[in-house]
């Protein structure tokens, strides 16, 4: 066995294992590492190596074409801003791990002078250049960042812009919310604890001064609170923004009848601070995932331009929205098909794992319909596009119905379930109690009517949501799951019915898995191939996939012996592939991997280890889920694991082989048409309708930048195993709130029951108020910790 | 006492002029990368030393 050596490489930080590449002094793992050194130390760049030991990501030997960054019309979907002297452009660049890459990519002007400043966003792993576009062109400084190891993922679908907006307004309302609110309780103070006759003409100057503070806490802060409500008036719906709306105005307008009349000093502070609160519930709820994207559809996993052969032979890059039936396009290795497309010319050789879930790749004859989504393995492929790209047989599931519109699969929240009720007892006891003072007292009556719609404003049962669901989206952010938003852990929380995919889910992508012990060259390789090559076997079909495309050699005298391994003759020479026992005559009972053994002529080559492709942990999980939920198993991919899956399921039936991506999406809505809450988890293109359809979907990845399709969160393959832990916890949680939803009403009952009488003090709100929410708020995050700690989240 | 209505005016206008100047923080966008920036300044000093003793020893 050959000795591998353990220095690493002074850029990547990997293992090298020769020592062929090297320059001053340095060892380096391939030629990517050592040419983003070489440019680098060549413009004195070489502190990028003194601020993190091994600082650079192995750069990958696949040149990616950028041909298509030189068409007019998708430069201009791609920059940010541009006029006669600069562009401004932004990138994503998901390499971005250390302050060396802040360091070196804020210097990126010393390799270029075209360009004039750039600046990074780190968590957001963006990168804004300003260039001179007569200098260098958009084209130019991708292959420039590409060079030193920093390749931006170009995608038209850029989803990171777009959600920037929404947090920019809040933030300001909540500074102006919060600094009336602070002047006003100052104002208020002098109040409660009394003014002297003398000292009258004070209290008029506070009041007037609190409504002037009100003002822009009721028309500028709690203005979408208006807005919500009156919308969903319009459609006939009282949601939890009409009491709370409600509140705010009778709040306003008692403290500017009060102030205005001398009647009374107002409820100035109960309404800023309600506001204040209710503003920093909304900014719990916004929790954004920067790096993390929930709404990538096809476009983002397609490439932006594809070459296209025009009549004069020359190749020209066109988008691919503009392409059309009867374009002829150059495909080229491990690139994507983007269209269903006839094969004129080539060797196709197409990976199709992404799509449906089938794990090795097809070979396509010249003539045959080859579907978008494949990814060629060889060399360049010319093909001819039959039906454009957003009618292909993948992407047609985009123009599903599911994707349409906003699903009603998804649960309505516990909240906007019980708002509905509460506004309705709210107003019914509001007028009851004006029409029970009426005939008596109309000012008694008038002012049990408003302090009703003032103390039974839901300000903690608001506020109980958002506090005790970001506290379990941190807590589940630490174990690598991602949800999209606080909706989804309820959603979570009332699934019964979990459907797994297969390929990339369950199982793990293949090749990386195979070792060989021993030494395997060219000629070997190519022996291996072919003889396993004829084999149906499993096994076989692994090593034929981890060996690649080789060349073909004429086997003779096949044969496989069940159970053993098969024989052949290749160049006069007898090889033997099989289990230890068939090829060593000795057997070892106990083997953590299945192994298969080499031997060719009378030597003996080595073996190679077929580790476990299914996730670590697998079987547990699958038990300890069977015993809530009933797990199913959809798979675009052969029975070929079927004999091994089929123990973890409870029902045979529950496994479904050979899905294609509507079967999927269509399994998924059956299940719900039979009252079941349904959970999807898949990882692939294929399970993107099925992930939409379903009332929680969940994408599963093991590089949390690579492309996940549209979910409703996203979970690391590592966490996997952690599943009914997590769902355990979102049902908690959900008590949680249920807990801190009757904690809210104790206290607008006893509130109430002060209410009706008429004799609401100001002071009595203005203690209320704060009282009841710091008590949601401690009770929400104090209890969802404990749980956390429970489950050994923390 | 009535240096109150004056006083209340100071502190109003004070904390007047940190919402103003909180705003104008918001809008120039200082608040939407909270973390480069700390990475951002430690480096440059360590930098800006290293170039130096660089050159000098080049110089040398």
């Amino acid at each position: 066995m050959q000795m591998l050596t353990t220095t690493t490489c002074y850029h990547c930080g990997n293992d090298c294992y020769t020592q062929k590449f090297k320059k001053d002094d340095k060892v380096f793992c391939c030629v990517g590492c050592k040419s983003v050194y070489t440019i680098l130390s060549a413009s004195n760049l070489g502190n990028y190596y003194q601020l993190n030991l091994h600082p650079g990501e192995t750069k990958s030997n696949i040149n990616q074409k950028f041909a298509y960054l030189d068409e007019p019309e998708i430069i201009t979907q791609i920059i940010d801003y541009t006029d006669k002297e600069k562009t401004i452009v932004s990138f994503y660049v998901p390499t971005i791990h250390c302050s060396s890459c802040i360091w070196l990519l804020e210097r990126l002007y010393t390799l270029h002078s075209g360009i004039i400043e750039n600046r990074v966003d780190f968590l957001k792993k963006q990168v804004f250049v300003q260039f001179r576009q007569d200098e260098i062109s958009l084209k130019a400084l991708v292959e420039l960042m590409t060079s030193i190891g920093y390749e931006p993922l170009i995608s038209l679908q850029d989803v990171i812009k777009k959600n920037k907006s929404v947090e920019d307004q809040l933030l300001p309302k909540i500074a102006v919310a919060g600094f009336c609110f602070g002047n006003v309780m100052l104002l208020s103070f002098p109040a409660y604890f009394g003014l002297s006759k003398a000292e009258a003409y004070f209290g008029n100057f506070f009041s007037y001064l609190s409504i002037l503070f009100c003002l822009p806490v009721v028309i500028y802060s709690g203005r979408d609170y208006f807005i919500n409500a009156y919308k969903n008036l319009k459609v006939g719906v009282l949601n939890i923004d009409f009491p709370l709306a409600l509140g705010i105005l009778v709040l306003f307008l008692r403290t500017l009848v009060e102030g205005v009349l001398h009647t009374g000093h107002g409820f100035a502070d109960t309404l800023t601070g309600l506001v204040f609160f209710l503003l920093i519930g909304k900014i719990m709820q916004q929790k954004t995932y920067h790096h993390l994207s929930f709404e990538r559809d096809y476009r983002s996993f397609f490439p932006v331009a594809v070459q296209v052969l025009q009549d004069d032979g020359l190749e020209k890059s066109v988008p691919l929205e503009k392409l059309t039936q009867g374009d002829r396009i150059m495909i080229k290795n491990q690139e994507i098909i983007p269209a269903d497309a006839i094969l004129w010319k080539g060797e196709a050789l197409i990976d199709f794992s992404f799509v449906t879930g089938e794990a090795i790749p097809v070979r396509k004859e010249l003539g045959e319909i080859i579907y978008a989504g494949g990814r060629q393995m060889g060399s360049a492929v010319e093909l001819e596009v039959i039906k454009p790209v957003s009618q292909s047989y993948l992407t047609k599931l985009w123009n599903n119905e599911a994707f349409q519109k906003e699903l009603s699969t998804k649960i309505k929240t516990f909240v906007s379930r019980v708002s509905h009720h509460f506004s309705i007892i709210l107003l019914f006891l509001a007028f009851g109690t004006l029409l029970f003072w009426l005939p008596q007292d109309w000012r008694t009556g008038l002012s049990a009517f408003t302090a009703i719609l003032i103390i039974a404003c839901p300000c903690a049962l608001v506020l109980s949501t958002p506090f005790t669901m970001s506290a379990v989206l941190s807590i589940l952010d630490k174990n690598k799951f991602y949800l999209k938003n606080t909706d989804v852990v309820e959603q979570l929380a009332s699934i019964d019915t979990i459907v797994f995919d297969k390929t990339g889910t369950v199982s793990i992508a293949e090749n990386l898995n195979i070792i060989f012990k021993g030494n395997l060259d060219d000629e070997i390789k190519d022996i291996i191939y072919n003889t396993c090559k004829n084999s149906s076997h499993p096994h076989s079909r692994r090593i034929c996939s981890f060996l690649g495309n080789r060349k073909n050699i004429s086997v003779s005298d096949y044969q496989e012996l069940a159970g053993l391994g098969i024989s052949a003759q290749i160049y006069d020479e007898k090889v033997l592939i099989g289990s230890r026992y068939f090829i060593t005559g000795k057997a070892i009972d106990e083997q953590e991997f299945p192994e298969v053994h080499l031997k060719i002529g009378q030597n003996y080559v080595g073996y190679f280890i077929l580790k476990q492709k299914f996730r670590t942990g697998l079987a547990e999980l699958l038990n300890r889920i069977n015993i809530k939920y009933s797990s199913y198993l959809l798979s675009g991919d052969t029975q070929q694991d079927a004999s091994i899956l089929e123990k973890h399921f409870t029902n045979q039936n529950h496994l479904k082989f050979k899905q294609s991506p509507q079967d999927k999406l269509n399994f998924i809505k059956q299940m719900q048409l039979n009252k079941h809450k349904v959970m999807m988890i898949g990882d692939g293109l294929n399970d993107a309708g099925a992930l939409k359809q379903s009332n929680a979907g969940i994408a599963v990845t093991d590089h949390i930048n690579n492309f996940t399709p549209g979910s409703d969160a996203i979970l690391e393959g590592s966490a996997l195993h952690q599943l009914p832990v997590f769902l355990k916890f979102t049902k908690a949680a959900v008590k949680v709130i249920h807990a801190s939803f009757l904690i809210s009403l104790t206290y607008n009952i006893i509130g109430l029951s002060v209410a009706v009488t008429g004799q609401l003090s100001p002071l009595f709100a203005a203690i209320l108020m704060p009282v009841s929410t710091i008590t949601i708020i401690s009770f929400t995050s104090v209890s969802t910790h404990l749980l956390a700690k429970k489950y050994k989240l923390l | 006492m009535n240096t109150i209505f004056f006083l209340i005016g100071c502190s109003v206008l004070l904390a007047l002029i940190f919402l103003l100047a909180f705003l104008w923080s918001h809008k120039n966008g200082q608040h939407q990368d909270l973390y480069t920036p700390s990475v951002r300044m430690l480096m440059d000093d360590e930098v800006i030393m290293k170039d130096k003793s660089v050159e000098d020893s080049k110089s040398k």
